[in-house]
């Protein structure tokens, strides 16, 4: 799926949020414990990990650039179309 | 000494690993670098994950959270997760895509492209060069430290100790020497495949050893509930006590039990009745605590006083530090020489998964240890201290010391060779031609400044041993950060200059290497808690702007070459 402008909006939006929601500064003197042995404030932020993990997927999934890639990988002789690297015989290249 | 027996074994196993993906090489130049583009995306995700979770991850996050309690989690891992996959997504493939196009190996050789100019990566090589040797002297730091508390007791003729704990343990220049030796023997044979092999193996140990560390500790606790209440506490007095002590068994295993009598360990600051009863280090309040702590060298009882909790500008401002990823050199290296940008895909999803299955075991056992571990034990001891106070299984505690010296040695392993690939890439063969010398030659090249290397660090390690681990390694992520601006410049600013580059590496570097020296390489904030790594990201920002809108656009030909 080629990515929106309004979608890649979203995500960023969303990864904006997410740092403003990093700062949980309402759990900051709270020690309860969350099922009897995890302090709130660690149970929120391992929470957070997750919701990480799930924001990729979600740009994996509506942002992934598409277009770069095919410009890196189709516009030169020699160069795959399926995003596989074949490095140039350019000053640069290890030998 | 069956601790030692354990550990020398999984040594000789690294080794023999390293050994064999030697033999799978095909012996080019090309093959030793990048492993002839061949990693794919699980070796990729164990290699970024291992080289970024170091000694810093298991033995520095335990020991802060010793120090300053739960809220390091939110402080280094919840926010690293989050700025390393925008990172990862908004530098590391559209870099993918530059080394795909134009063949680029290493960042500086980026660099020098985008910024058309050779000066560049003369001016970046000794930066990059001295940011990363404190990143390794944590590694060699922190093995030494891991290795001493569980081997106490073994040679007390041959390794005497003025503190009378560690008698008898291995002392960490042995240590520290002996991991330098096995690194430096797999890197050597195996290049960048034995690298990315004995990384993952590595990673693999010390997530599995992680977690049965955890549970065996969570055991000799007495279960998850009965844990939580061991953390040091303020009584009505503003004491700290620690109302659990660890008890030995007639069978020779150690169980926690309540004291009769709280054991006095220091007293908080300025402490108001309302604290009683309140537990520091499960929540992230700021208080002072005063206590007695031995002085490394004489043992002697010495006033000492700490900050518990974590500062609300400390916790805001340490979101600079993740961004260090977008330019460590090894990172950067498998950004631009990856297989396929499928490659990344695992690496985005799993990376802060892996990241909390870590660090929140480590946490923890941090902040359970305040109640069982005197305040002045040097917190990189903390995680080996609980180990060897609570895993009376010589052979597990053999293991679990494995598995911090496996994420310990997996990032040893992908700096050294990334160091080398620079030194001969960017500098030698940039320098006399790529036909000056023959393949093998090459690679001896770069083998040679990689010994170089190893030297350097472990001479710095024996003057740097008693450094925080924690503090080094945010020093070290701070002098990166203050590097990002530049490389998000180059990919997304059209308009970004040579002196623009220049002005803003040179300026953020300064700011860097003031605050460095105003705080001697140790923990440092400024005003309510604002971390540096703050005013060196401003700085070259600030400076990129400033001076690239001053000064000539870059030619048509390079911004065709970058933005098509």
């Amino acid at each position: 799926m080629h990515p929106t402008h309004s979608m890649k909006k979203l995500l960023t939006g969303t990864a904006i949020a997410m740092l403003i929601l990093h700062q949980d500064f309402w759990l900051w003197d709270n020690t309860n414990l969350v099922f009897g042995f995890m302090p709130v404030g660690l149970v929120y932020h391992a929470c957070f990990s997750m919701a990480v993990a799930i924001l990729a997927v979600l740009a994996i999934t509506f942002a992934w650039p598409h277009e770069l890639i095919e410009w890196a990988t189709t516009k030169d002789e020699g160069a795959g179309t399926d995003g596989e690297a074949k490095p140039k015989d350019n000053q640069y290249k290890i030998r | 000494m069956t601790v030692l027996i354990v550990i020398s074994i999984y040594l000789a196993l690294l080794l023999g690993l390293g050994l064999f993906s030697g033999k799978q090489s095909r012996g080019t130049s090309k093959d030793y670098f990048v492993a002839s583009h061949s990693i794919g995306p699980f070796l990729l995700l164990m290699s970024v994950f291992g080289t970024t979770m170091t000694a810093f991850a298991l033995v520095g996050s335990t020991g802060k959270a010793f120090e300053r309690g739960i809220g390091v989690y939110g402080l280094m891992a919840s926010i690293s997760g989050l700025v390393h996959v925008i990172c990862f997504f908004a530098i590391g493939i559209r870099l993918w895509s530059y080394g795909m196009k134009h063949g680029f190996v290493t960042q500086i050789q980026f660099f020098r492209s985008r910024f058309d100019s050779n000066a560049i990566g003369y001016v970046l090589f000794p930066i990059l060069v001295g940011l990363v040797i404190p990143y390794l002297l944590i590694g060699v730091i922190g093995a030494g430290k891991t290795i001493l508390p569980v081997t106490a007791g073994a040679f007390p003729e041959a390794f005497p100790n003025a503190n009378p704990l560690w008698t008898g343990g291995i002392p960490p220049w042995l240590s520290g020497l002996g991991i330098c030796i096995i690194v430096l023997a797999y890197v050597f044979a195996g290049g960048s495949r034995g690298a990315a092999w004995a990384n993952t193996f590595q990673t693999l140990v010390f997530m599995a050893m992680g977690v049965v560390a955890f549970t065996l500790i969570v055991k000799a606790l007495g279960g998850v509930e009965q844990a939580s209440k061991v953390p040091i506490t303020v009584n009505e007095n503003g004491l700290l006590v620690q109302n659990y002590g660890i008890v030995e068994q007639e069978d020779g295993s150690s169980k926690v039990e309540k004291l009769a009598t709280p054991l006095v360990r220091g007293k908080i600051r300025d402490a108001d009745p309302s604290l009683a009863g309140y537990q520091p280090h499960l929540g992230r309040k700021v208080l002072e605590m005063d206590y007695k702590a031995r002085t490394p060298g004489s043992g002697e009882l010495v006033d000492q006083s700490r900050e518990l909790g974590v500062p609300p500008w400390m916790f805001l401002t340490y979101l600079f530090i993740p961004l260090s990823v977008g330019m460590f050199p090894h990172l950067f290296q498998h950004w631009l020489t990856a297989r396929s940008a499928n490659t990344f895909k695992l690496t985005l999803i799993a990376h802060p998964i892996c990241i909390m299955v870590v660090w929140v075991p480590c946490v923890l056992i941090g902040a359970w240890a305040t109640g069982l571990v005197p305040p002045g034990v040097p917190p990189a001891a903390v995680l080996s201290k609980m180990m060897a106070d609570l895993v009376s299984n010589q052979v597990l505690t053999g293991l679990l010391t494995a598995g911090v010296l496996a994420a310990i040695m997996s990032s040893l392993d992908s700096q050294f060779l990334c160091l080398g690939t620079m030194f001969t890439n960017d500098i030698v063969l940039h320098k006399v031609g790529q036909d000056r010398f023959t393949d093998k030659q090459t690679i001896w090249i770069a083998r040679g400044f990689i010994i170089g290397i190893v030297a350097l660090t472990y001479v710095l390690s024996l003057w740097a041993a008693n450094k925080n681990v924690f503090d080094l390694a945010v020093w070290c992520f701070s002098g990166f950060a203050m590097l990002t601006p530049l490389v998000f410049a180059a990919l997304y600013w059209k308009r970004a200059t040579t002196a623009g580059a220049f002005a803003s590496i040179i300026v953020g570097t300064l700011t860097w290497i003031i605050f460095f020296v105003l705080a001697g390489g140790s923990e440092y904030t400024v005003g309510p808690g604002i971390m540096p790594v703050t005013f060196c990201v401003l700085a070259s920002t600030v400076a990129m702007i400033v001076v690239s809108l001053a000064t000539k656009p870059p030619s048509e030909a390079t911004l065709n070459k970058f933005f098509g």
